[in-house]
């Protein structure tokens, strides 16, 4: 099987409102700042393209074909798309290039989130018959989730509330944050509730934006003598789509996903996880079975902001980031779509 | 069991979702200046085609478009049909003529009504120019135009559609 190459990564900034701009202006900036990452034209220069987005986030049906005009598609290109999180863009560029139908793949992933309220809109991805008509929003259905957490002593308030002032503290580093800065313990705890036991600052700031990657063969990598970073696992499971039959405080698709794509095989120096509330990101450093000495969300993770549809892919750029700067040579990347927690990817990257 | 349960076909759960939609910073430019009746295109820096209206990239070769051109009201028929069936809510009675028509000196064409024609000698290549409607009543709308009319030019080459000069068929 041909190993993976990660050549190139660019995130925009979080907006909580991305003023006129629309998809194309959106994408394009990311795009071209990979293709000059790595010294390429447009996606002529790639064998295969594919994006995630959510028509639904739009209100427009094939909203996502719009964003083709950003690719520079004349003559015809390869090219595909996933209603989802970029992440799974990119795992079905993996799988294009191990079937040896491509040697590298251009990802992107956006999303203006503020359109539309987003929460409700969320609501219409639950089941048809039984939960969308009932419009449960995903706030409400994380605020479940967090409900029973506490009320097993699987967690604590304040335990949330470290969570959220560790991520908005490291995203000061971070220039594409919506949210960073000291805050204590306390003055978060103090916050009135927003869907209790949530509270405002439990949820994490959602943002309209765009996200892109690079990847290819370890060959195509060294034919363009660009630095790498080797993505040596990757796996993806989804739970069933009713709340009911699953065990909510406990992620066993990561926990299966992290063990096919060999997590444990070596130190997690890093894990950037897509845990879109607080308490999320306590379920997830379980499943991942993650020591003390891993640095969670260095770069404040999407509590700093959440890119939809492409805060996935985001993840895995950070890692890809601190292993090509020096920092660090092994590291965890997590992405999540669905209520819940319902779906999770899990990637592991090395140093080359 | 004592009773038959009834068949369900279908349930009915509607969907009800607020946008604010916003169509993107150049289609908004272009918007904003039909309502002062101008037509706004761009050009790409790249492959020099002008697009109206513009999206702000060129979909060719994938970069934004940022330079304006100011197109006339003066176009030629790329392709057309004639609508010979009423379209439900659609105010226009048939027969009407739709038309793909290339404003001169643009590169892409756009979709527009054609009138104050004889339906059945519209052609590929004819030449036809805006009607307005009053300034007073325009807004950030395409329909600013009413329609285009057949004016008496000369009909353009199939293989020069598309490539005109903004000066039209003598530049």
């Amino acid at each position: 099987m041909k190993d993976i190459a990660i050549v190139a990564f660019s995130q925009s900034d979080c907006l909580a409102q991305a003023g006129a701009a629309n998809e194309v202006e959106l994408i394009m900036p990311q795009l071209h700042a990979v293709f000059q990452q790595v010294g390429l034209n447009n996606a002529q220069d790639v064998d295969f393209v594919c994006s995630g987005s959510c028509d639904y986030m739009q209100g427009a049906a094939f909203a996502f074909v719009a964003g083709v005009d950003a690719l520079g598609a004349v003559p015809p290109i390869k090219e595909s798309h996933v209603e989802m999180d970029a992440a799974w863009a990119l795992y079905e560029s993996i799988l294009k290039i191990r079937m040896g139908h491509a040697d590298s793949a251009l990802i992107y992933g956006f999303g203006r989130a503020s359109s539309g309220e987003l929460p409700t809109v969320l609501s219409q991805q639950l089941d048809p018959y039984y939960l969308a008509p009932l419009w449960v929003d995903t706030i409400s259905l994380a605020a479940l989730q967090a409900r029973m957490m506490l009320d097993q002593e699987l967690l604590t308030e304040r335990d949330m509330a470290e969570v959220v002032a560790r991520c908005r503290r490291s995203a000061m580093n971070n220039p594409h944050a919506r949210l960073s800065g000291e805050v204590s313990i306390e003055s978060l705890l103090a916050e009135p509730g927003l869907v209790s036991p949530l509270r405002k600052s439990d949820c994490a700031p959602v943002a309209d934006g765009a996200a892109a990657m690079i990847i290819c063969t370890v060959e195509q990598a060294h034919e363009w003598s660009v630095p790498y970073a080797l993505l040596s696992g990757i796996d993806h499971r989804i739970e069933t789509h009713n709340l009911g039959m699953r065990d909510l405080t406990n992620s066993v698709s990561t926990r299966l996903a992290a063990q096919t794509a060999g997590v444990a095989l070596g130190p997690v120096e890093v894990a950037e996880l897509y845990a879109p509330f607080s308490h999320q990101e306590i379920i997830l450093s379980r499943a991942l079975d993650l020591k003390n000495d891993t640095k969670i969300n260095p770069s404040g993770g999407v509590m700093a902001g959440n890119l939809m549809m492409a805060s996935g892919l985001s993840r895995i750029g950070e890692v890809f980031k601190r292993i090509v700067a020096g920092e660090i040579t092994r590291g965890v990347a997590h992405a999540t779509s669905g209520p819940c927690l319902q779906h999770n990817l899990v990637a592991v990257l090395e140093s080359a | 069991m004592s009773e038959q349960a009834e068949d369900i076909t279908g349930i009915e759960t509607p969907v009800y979702l607020q946008y604010h939609f916003t169509a993107g910073s150049a289609p908004a430019r272009f918007l904003s200046r039909i309502r002062e009746g101008v037509l706004t295109g761009q050009r790409c820096p790249r492959c020099s085609n002008v697009y109206i209206p513009p999206r702000g990239s060129c979909p060719a070769c994938g970069v934004p478009t940022e330079e304006e051109v100011v197109l006339p009201d003066k176009a030629t028929v790329q392709s057309f049909t004639v609508v010979a069936i009423p379209i439900p809510n659609n105010p226009i009675k048939p027969p009407f003529v739709i038309a793909n028509l290339v404003l001169d000196g643009a590169n892409i064409s756009f979709i527009h009504l054609m009138s104050e024609c004889e339906n059945s000698a519209v052609h590929i290549g004819q030449r036809v120019q805006a009607v307005w409607k009053p300034e007073e009543e325009w807004t950030y709308a395409m329909d600013n135009i009413r329609y285009f009319k057949p004016i008496d030019e000369p009909d353009v080459p199939v293989d020069q559609i598309g490539k005109l000069p903004i000066t039209g068929l003598e530049g």
